[in-house]
């Protein structure tokens, strides 16, 4: 106990923690964006989206995200030293790894997104979209208007699991240092080794904390909200 | 219906079984293979060394190159091994390493603190570095920590010298944390931030590697005292005394010097505190 207690007044676990929510949720909305756009594309009648949509899927989701984040901060920001945010703030450096971590995130998640909307597609009876055309609407209305409201009522349990993935997933930007839980481990296992239990226990009571909730209230809306067929 | 599921979750159950048998016993196989833990003089010893750290512990091919590579080397030799199994010792494993007597000892700029004292034991110190900053070769603006405001800085994710930065001049430096030494060079070597910080014989490293030779330079004005150890596990006296006569003699014959100059170039050490006289074991 005494050990939680130096961890916890000799380190900022709790801005560790509200950085770790904060990527996740940007990130999350990030991530839904993209991977809306892709799952649109993925189920166009353009052949040339729908190779788009799949390309970015296959290509995406078979990078390691660690080399995602490296490739994001070192390839774009530090040598085409394109910066997200201006360099003589005197937070600069905090504001653009964050930014460049989220971006990471969001392009990685997003692939995931997109392939739970498109099982979330599945699920819609094709004769939904047919009598949505049936009755006049264009591509894009049935789209919006019938078919993506129930796609996603169907997907919202791959779509939480996505989340979970993510919220454990934003450990990888410790690499370029964005200061979360991860990287707040590392300097707490460099400074306190003889409390590395304690550490241990602490940092995963923190994701369970965020994890187990998403969980918990993903499965509940899953079933709440799935169509009634 | 029953009896083939049930078939099928014992195939599957022997399956994770076979799988799980031969994972340890391919851990157990590497283990027998490295007798870090033996007491007997002779055979093989297994030393901790850094990977990644150029003209400390580096990795080239097959081979190890460094300072500390030399001094792991002709200490081994000393207490009578006849040969040394090098194993990586990232920051985070070392008193892992130590207490699971994966490795014997430890040289990889291990800086003797008392918080590792509550876990391992320290021979030596047989280094001691200091805190340093390394920027572009034509940079006059930096000239100590004191001239750092308004810079960017970069240091390695849980690192001594990123915590002092932090502590000492957070409120007028921005700290750039990465996970390796090289990236934050390669940052530097690019631009992007001011100046790289961390003990001063790591940058020389750096700074003499082929890719940057000539771009970078060491400041040269140390701001913090790094007694460099080697671990062995807790209480091991006779281990510590074996070792600190060993490194005694090692300066005394002149190797100790000898091994600094091959390996850290042109690198001015700090001589008044240089070589360092080992402390007393505990």
């Amino acid at each position: 106990m005494e050990g939680f207690q130096t961890l916890l007044t000799e380190y900022n676990v709790l801005a560790a923690l509200l950085m770790t929510i904060k990527l996740t949720i940007l990130s999350a909305l990030g991530a839904l964006v993209i991977g809306t756009l892709v799952a649109v594309f993925r189920v166009s009648p353009i052949g040339v989206l729908r190779v788009f949509g799949a390309g970015y899927v296959n290509l995406v989701r078979n990078t390691p995200l660690t080399l995602i984040t490296f490739f994001a901060f070192f390839g774009v920001s530090i040598t085409l030293s394109v910066n997200l945010a201006d360099p003589t703030s005197p937070t600069s450096i905090a504001d653009n790894t964050f930014r460049f971590g989220v971006i990471a995130l969001s392009i990685y998640h997003a692939a995931f997104v997109a392939e739970s909307l498109r099982s979330g597609v599945n699920t819609v009876p094709p004769g939904q979209a047919e009598a949505a055309r049936a009755i006049g609407l264009n591509f894009t209305q049935t789209l919006s208007q019938v078919v993506l409201p129930q796609a996603f009522r169907g997907a919202i349990a791959p779509l939480g699991n996505t989340l979970i993935a993510l919220t454990k997933n934003t450990t990888v930007v410790a690499t370029i240092g964005v200061a979360e839980l991860a990287l707040t481990m590392k300097n707490m296992v460099e400074f306190n080794s003889s409390l590395l239990f304690s550490i241990f226990a602490l940092i995963a009571g923190c994701f369970v904390l965020l994890t187990l909730p998403t969980g918990i209230l993903f499965t509940w809306l899953s079933r709440k909200l799935a169509v009634q067929r | 219906m029953k009896l083939p599921t049930k078939k099928l979750s014992t195939r599957i159950f022997a399956g994770f079984a076979l799988l799980s048998l031969s994972l340890t016993a391919a851990c157990g196989g590497g283990d027998t293979a490295a007798p870090g833990g033996g007491d007997e003089a002779g055979g093989e010893v297994t030393i901790g060394i850094k990977f990644d750290q150029p003209g400390l512990g580096q990795q080239i091919g097959a081979d190890y190159k460094g300072f500390d590579v030399d001094v792991a080397n002709y200490v081994a030799k000393d207490l009578g091994y006849s040969s040394v199994n090098f194993k990586e010792s990232p920051s985070a494993q070392r008193e892992t390493l130590l207490q699971s007597g994966q490795v014997k000892m430890i040289f990889a700029t291990y800086s003797i603190t008392d918080d590792r004292k509550q876990k391992v034991s320290f021979a030596g110190p047989y280094f001691v570095a200091g805190q340093d900053l390394l920027v572009k070769a034509d940079n006059t603006d930096i000239t100590g920590p004191d001239s750092l405001a308004g810079k960017k800085l970069c240091s390695v994710t849980g690192s001594t010298s990123a915590k002092k930065i932090q502590d000492e001049f957070a409120k007028d430096v921005q700290l750039q944390p990465f996970d390796t030494y090289s990236k934050c060079v390669e940052a530097l070597n690019s631009g992007s931030v001011d100046a790289v910080t961390t003990d001063n014989i790591i940058l020389a490293g750096f700074a003499a590697q082929e890719q940057y030779k000539g771009k970078l330079k060491v400041v040269g004005k140390t701001f913090s005292t790094e007694n460099y150890g080697v671990g062995i596990k807790k209480g091991d006296t006779a281990l510590c005394e074996k070792i600190n006569t060993s490194l005694k003699k090692m300066v005394e014959d002149g190797s100790w010097k000898k091994a600094l100059e091959a390996n850290a170039g042109t690198f001015e050490y700090d001589q008044s505190a240089n070589p360092p006289e080992p402390a007393a074991c505990s």
